[in-house]
């Protein structure tokens, strides 16, 4: 066995460079794979984070009868005495922090140009809302008594020419179907980093949405987020809410990216398959010209008495080495891709995709359990592409091999 | 004793729609410790009937009797047991892997018979002594004249004590000072040895060595005489 291995290892020393080469082709395919997994692992997490953080919370109480597509303000497709309800879910141990929210759909406009908004009525006291507070870039952030102040995403300031201390005309539309108009501040303009959210987000303090809205007392959601995502379904089993309310959680919540994981994963899938052929492929071209190559040499040592399976095993260990040698470059060229990836992130600015939240910079993010699996994919799959060349070499016929010229 | 029997041995080889009959029925007899040379023009049955005895080949009819046994019913691997138990090889070409070393180079049939550290280092520095190349013992092919490579491989066969040692034109590729010391070294191994030597050759000087001279002709045997 450690002579099969000395013989291999010296084998491969012949022709030092193309072995070289093929190992450094299975490093450059392990380490692809590596950031590969990486960046999606990191995007994949860090748009369902974005979305929980944002947008959904890990739980959300709603009336049965809410539509969310419609941001419908009736009074029976709301929830009554909103605040009584985030306090009773706030005191469960596992939960961070439960807090009002009202939707409404409306209009902003300057002179000239206008935009659709989703309005977010909060409550500015909540630590729910501190994504939003620290994304303040100019102005100030909203307090609860303000009763003309809102808040604007960058890319609608920058679209409606607007700053902190401007005025805005805001149409909304209200409980029972009239659409109210009503001047405000531009308080603050904050970025959240996640373009879709930021383009047409608008906040002010959930009384004044109550109020404006003629909604009195009443929010589209009590928002809620917990110590830990793993929390979830206990804190909704735990949960007791009046039967004219739903309980949703975040993969309810947030299907589009649940579901675009999935499809991602499976396209990654392909995307490993294809990498991890054109390394097998170089495997088996390295190794095939070394059979060739030592055709006679193969004669010789069955001219000696050595088994076709013990010829076998000689390119086996052959490719196995250059698995080792490959696997180990790899690890080096992964992580090290994966540092300097991560130092600057990958600015992919508002390329989101629509309905999903995506910040504008993609970070790899390792995870043990899949840069295993890709080393492990990428060692099995160099081994079966040593195969094919070792059967090769270990059926040749002695006279015919003897008789080859090298 | 008779360590080789060779009957009604015929080997057709089909190379695209031609046919050719390197052996047309050869029947040979050979004893333990013979010194016994193949001659023949180039095409005529030679090698062919050395492959035969060697098991690395097999015969289209008849039977290739080694040591009492019928090899022709053997198996890829049982004929590769065979070769490694009984019979060792010296080629035309100094079959040397390049990779090895001249002592790993000998060692290999020890290790592929699964003799310990101890017996095969014994067995190595015992033949190396033989064919003069004690010093050699740590260089690799490249580093060795054609001579000394050729003295490795007459080491090398003999190293796991087969019945017979096959050599197809030992001497072909050696000038005559080399020739001759290859030839004596075998000879005078086949005297204190008592192996037994069989060789292929179409060269006078190496058969001036033959105790026994089996010329073949178009794939028979055309006379087989003792050496005067």
């Amino acid at each position: 066995m450690l002579q099969t291995f000395k013989m291999a290892f010296r084998d491969l020393g012949r022709n030092r460079r193309r072995s070289f080469f093929s190992a450094l082709a299975v490093a450059i395919g392990l380490a692809l794979l590596m950031l590969m997994s990486s960046v999606i692992n990191g995007e994949m997490g860090n748009a369902i984070q974005s979305a929980i953080l944002l947008q959904s919370g890990h739980i959300q109480i709603r009336a049965q009868t809410y539509d969310a597509n419609k941001s419908s303000l009736k009074w029976e497709d709301l929830v009554e005495n909103p605040d009584q309800i985030a306090s009773q879910v706030a005191a469960l141990d596992q939960v961070k922090v439960a807090t009002p929210r009202l939707f409404a759909s409306g209009f902003l406009s300057t002179g000239n140009e206008s935009t659709g908004v989703q309005i977010y009525g909060i409550d500015p006291n909540s630590a729910a809302n501190d994504p939003y507070r620290q994304g303040i870039l100019s102005g100030s952030f909203l307090t609860a008594d303000d009763r003309e102040g809102l808040l604007i995403g960058k890319p609608a300031a920058d679209k409606l020419h607007l700053k902190a201390g401007d005025q805005v005309n805001l149409s909304v539309n209200t409980s029972n179907g009239d659409v109210l108009e009503q001047t405000f501040t531009v308080r603050g303009i904050y970025t959240t980093n996640t373009y879709g959210f930021d383009v047409n987000t608008i906040f002010m303090p959930i009384a004044k949405a109550q109020a404006i809205t003629q909604t009195q007392n009443h929010a589209s959601t009590i928002f809620v987020l917990l110590k830990d995502s793993s929390y979830t379904d206990s804190v909704v089993a735990a949960l007791k809410v009046s039967p004219n309310l739903k309980v949703l959680t975040w993969k309810d919540l947030n299907t589009l990216i649940v579901e675009f994981e999935t499809m991602a994963n499976s396209y990654i899938g392909i995307f490993f398959m294809i990498i991890l052929a054109i390394t097998a492929s170089v495997i088996v071209n390295t190794l095939i010209m070394s059979v060739y190559e030592r055709t006679r040499e193969i004669g010789i040592l069955s001219a000696i008495g050595m088994r076709g399976s013990r010829i076998l095993g000689l390119f086996l260990a052959e490719s196995s080495l250059l698995a080792v040698g490959g696997v180990i470059m790899g690890i080096i060229i992964g992580f090290l891709g994966i540092y300097l990836f991560n130092i600057n992130g990958f600015y992919i600015g508002n390329m989101g995709i629509t309905g999903m939240l995506v910040t504008n910079t993609i970070r790899a993010k390792p995870e043990l359990n899949s840069i295993v699996n890709v080393i492990i994919m990428t060692f099995v799959v160099t081994l079966l592409a040593g195969l094919y060349p070792a059967v090769m070499a270990s059926r040749m016929q002695p006279v015919e091999a003897l008789r080859a010229e090298k | 004793m008779e360590v080789v029997k060779i009957e009604n041995v015929t080997r057709v080889y089909q190379i695209g729609k031609v046919e050719t009959q390197a052996l047309r029925g050869v029947n040979l007899s050979i004893m333990n410790g013979e010194f016994t040379a193949l001659v023949g023009p180039s095409g005529s049955g030679k090698t062919t009937l050395l492959q035969m005895i060697g098991c690395l080949d097999q015969p289209t009819s008849g039977r290739v009797i080694i040591n009492n046994k019928d090899v022709t019913t053997l198996n890829r691997n049982q004929r590769a047991d065979m070769r490694r138990g009984t019979i060792g090889f010296i080629f035309q070409f100094f079959a040397l892997i390049p990779t090895l070393t001249t002592y790993e180079n000998v060692e290999m049939p020890l290790l592929l018979n699964g003799h310990t550290a101890k017996e095969r280092h014994e067995r190595i520095m015992e033949l190396l002594k033989a064919v003069d190349l004690t010093d050699r013992a740590n260089n690799r092919p490249d580093q060795l004249s054609g001579g000394q490579q050729q003295r490795v491989a007459i080491a090398r066969a003999l190293s796991a004590k087969p019945s017979m040692i096959l050599a197809d034109e030992p001497t072909a590729n050696l000038d005559t000072e080399n020739g001759k010391q290859v030839m004596e070294i075998m000879q005078k191994l086949n005297q204190e040895t008592g192996v037994t030597f069989i060789f292929a050759t179409h060269d006078p000087r190496v058969m001036s060595y033959a105790k026994r001279i089996v010329t073949l002709h178009d794939g028979v045997i055309e006379k087989d005489s003792l050496a005067k």
